[in-house]
């Protein structure tokens, strides 16, 4: 089992992420400190824009997660509509 | 002037077209000079690169995106160092006691962000695939950045506070500040790929987040907001820095089978190099954050034995194991930071920021964390210098220590199996003998001799003459530290005072 | 093993002896006292009787330690460079065979430190 991980500022914006985050990624487990929150999830977590802009009442570009990001782990994968943090799926089968 | 005709209405481009026209459209083999001479350094190492355009950043970040997100992070942080600078923020504070965590932090990590600008930026050069250029130089500018925005935030500490005036010079200087120093002199002095696997890879990745996720958040726990904010200012930037270090190893060990064992090896020298370096961090956490989050204990399992575990398993598929040693680490992790703090108890006559004993609960607090360790082994070595202490003789260790060769810090750490005795490992060299802290340095030393024959240990210049003197006094003068209010305990300090002071007219002139 | 570099990688010891004004380097350690949190240096003459170290040097370093005054030399065991060692007490340091870095550990029997715990 590995978990991917992704810690966010505790700011107005952060704390819309955590919420959407929470919603698209029902196993997400939250866990709150002084002034960031850390979530982790097992083997894949995704952001949506979509989800993000509902939150946010506006456009959202996801480069803007630049602002809010304090850490992560696992292999990530964005582009104009989704962000994703992935642990490879069956390890072991080398890429060509 | 003359109005341009409307341009056609185009499609926006999509994140990843965009990123290809600044990565794939932008590089070119040159033909007045062959490649392998404007790019002299990329085989050098061993490694074999058969396709650069392989590499890719995932935040496809493009050059005008860039600077309007770098650009929205320092307003937002010179927002909040305006207001602290204004507000008073250094009186909100748990304790002066806290500061000393940032004197540290100000002479030993804000130059390292400075070198590893320089580093970045001579990488950037080097690299032939345009994709990994690109990120070497947005990060070279974030590193710039982070040391200018460390030493700016802090400034205002440095008109209260003894320790904070001259930190460049220091660093060059001081005796544990050759820690780090040498560590990212080692880091600079290789070639690009071990740089990258050395700070992108192993420091950024597998560590850092040991360093500014549990020691920031405890920053702001300690009412510190400044630092909390250049911080986290810093490690938005460092989230980034991250996936260049994962994506980095990935590619090299994607591009040829024979890359892996010497990938493998450069995992395991820079994961013991950066464990080592960051025992000045288990000693922060532990002992100069008056309220605290989390031990080290608990961030090395977080950090360390959580999250490495899923990421060396998903390097498993190209034959990466987890680094040499990391038992090791584990196993040192109730001990590490009460033996550092002790190693700087004993010299703090030496250093330019205070240490103390921990108060009657805070070592309830440390009993609590580390239930197998503390009581049996610090505690009476604690309550014994306090009571030195209470007598008017506090201890100060009067001779100078032995060193290790490879990571420079005092010999203070003990056996992987016996926390009673010191680890002494030693091996010669050309007739030479050379000490070492753990098996870790000694491999690091016998892998490379004639690079660590070259260390510039601290003890050891100081008896060749070269450190201003032979007395303490002559040394600190030539370190830029001012004798009797920079050094000695926080009980007694000018900074203690100070502190007591302003708690006093708090006390009698409520706001 | 050697380093991977550019070009031609050979340099000489930054510690070695020449560099020390006639001096060796000698490291001391006084096993299970970890008040003092390392082995110490000590840049010595060579031809410095051993005994003058135990006499003239190391009260010096060790006699915050309230253990110290108890220490017995007749009874201290003795390593030289991770081998067991008797030392001649009035011969040089240089005829003890202690070279420049040399390592001594000593163990003082029944003394173990404040508390027994290798303080």
């Amino acid at each position: 089992m590995s978990k991917v991980s992704i810690t966010l500022q505790n700011t107005d914006e952060g704390r819309l992420l955590v919420e959407a985050i929470v919603a698209d990624n029902p196993a997400a487990e939250v866990s709150w400190m002084p002034a960031l929150t850390k979530i982790d999830c097992e083997d894949r977590l995704s952001l949506r824009r979509e989800t993000i802009e509902a939150r946010f009442g506006r456009r959202y570009d996801l480069q803007e997660l630049q602002l809010s990001l304090i850490s992560l782990a696992g292999n990530v994968e964005e582009d104009d509509d989704s962000f994703t943090l992935a642990w490879a799926q069956g390890a072991g089968s080398r890429k060509a | 002037m003359n109005a341009m005709p409307p341009l056609p209405k185009q499609r926006k481009l999509s994140l990843k077209e965009r990123y290809a026209h600044l990565t794939r459209g932008l590089g070119w083999e040159t033909t007045y000079q062959p490649m392998d001479k404007v790019f002299p350094y990329v085989s050098y190492e061993g490694i074999k690169i058969h396709d650069w355009d392989a590499w890719e950043d995932p935040f496809r970040l493009t050059m005008d995106a860039y600077w309007k997100y770098q650009a929205e992070k320092e307003r937002k942080l010179y927002a909040v160092i305006e207001s602290f600078a204004q507000n008073n923020g250094h009186l909100n504070i748990t304790d002066a006691r806290y500061v000393n965590a940032l004197k540290l932090f100000l002479t030993g990590v804000s130059p390292l962000e400075y070198s590893a600008h320089r580093g970045y930026a001579h990488v950037g050069r080097h690299f032939v695939g345009a994709g990994p250029r690109i990120a070497c130089q947005m990060q070279a500018i974030d590193e710039l950045r982070h040391a200018q925005t460390q030493i700016h935030t802090m400034s205002h500490y440095n008109k209260f506070f003894d320790g904070l005036h001259d930190p460049r010079h220091m660093h060059d200087r001081v005796w544990y500040l050759s820690v780090p120093k040498s560590f990212f002199e080692d880091a600079c002095s290789a070639g690009p790929f071990e740089f990258l696997t050395a700070i992108s890879f192993s420091f950024e990745y597998v560590l850092t987040n040991l360093l500014f996720v549990p020691f920031m958040s405890g920053a702001a726990y300690n009412g510190d907001m400044a630092t909390v904010t250049f911080g986290f200012s810093a490690q938005s930037d460092e989230a980034r820095h991250m996936t260049l270090g994962l994506e980095i190893i990935k590619f090299m060990l994607e591009q040829d089978e024979a890359n892996v064992p010497i990938i493998q090896k450069w995992i395991d020298k820079w994961f013991w190099r950066g464990y080592r370096l960051l025992g000045l961090v288990s000693m922060m956490m532990d002992y100069m954050l008056p309220k605290r989050i989390m031990s080290w204990a608990e961030a090395w399992e977080m950090y360390f034995e959580q999250a490495g575990d899923a990421l060396f398993e998903d390097l498993s598929r190209y034959g990466i194991r987890k680094p040499k040693y990391h038992e090791v680490a584990s196993k040192e992790k109730h001990r590490l930071s009460h033996e550092v703090w002790s190693i700087f108890y004993n010299y703090t006559h030496a250093a330019a920021f205070h240490t103390w004993m921990p108060t009657e609960e805070e070592m309830t607090w440390l009993s609590a964390k580390y239930p197998d360790t503390f009581d049996k082994y610090y505690r009476p070595r604690f309550e014994c210098w306090t009571e030195m202490q209470a007598e008017g003789k506090r201890f100060y260790n009067p001779t100078l220590p032995q060193l290790c060769v490879t990571c420079q810090i005092p010999m203070g750490f003990t056996e992987p199996d016996d926390p009673t005795t010191i680890c002494f490992r030693s091996a010669d060299y050309k007739g030479e003998r050379y000490h070492f802290c753990s098996d870790g340095c000694k491999d690091i030393f016998q892998n490379e001799p004639e690079k660590y024959i070259q260390s510039w240990l601290p003890v050891h210049q100081i008896y060749q003459g070269n450190c201003g003197g032979a007395e303490v006094k002559d040394v600190l003068a030539w370190y830029h530290l001012n004798f009797g209010t920079d050094n000695f305990d926080y009980e007694g300090s000018p900074d203690q005072k100070l502190w007591e002071e302003w708690q006093a007219q708090k006390a009698t002139n409520p706001v | 093993m050697t380093v991977t570099a550019i070009g031609r990688y050979e340099f000489k010891s930054r510690d070695r002896l020449e560099n020390f004004h006639g001096n060796q380097v000698v490291y001391w350690h006084w096993e299970e006292h970890l008040m003092y949190c390392a082995a110490l240096a000590l840049p010595l003459p060579p031809s410095m009787p051993f005994r003058t170290v135990l006499t003239d040097i190391l009260p010096g370093c060790y006699n915050l330690h309230p253990e110290w005054s108890r220490v017995e030399w007749d009874t201290v065991t003795w390593m030289l460079d991770q081998r067991p060692f008797k030392p001649v007490l009035d011969a040089s340091l240089a005829a003890n065979n202690i070279g420049h870095k040399s390592l001594l550990r000593f163990w003082t029997p029944g003394l173990h430190g404040i508390g027994g715990c290798a303080t």
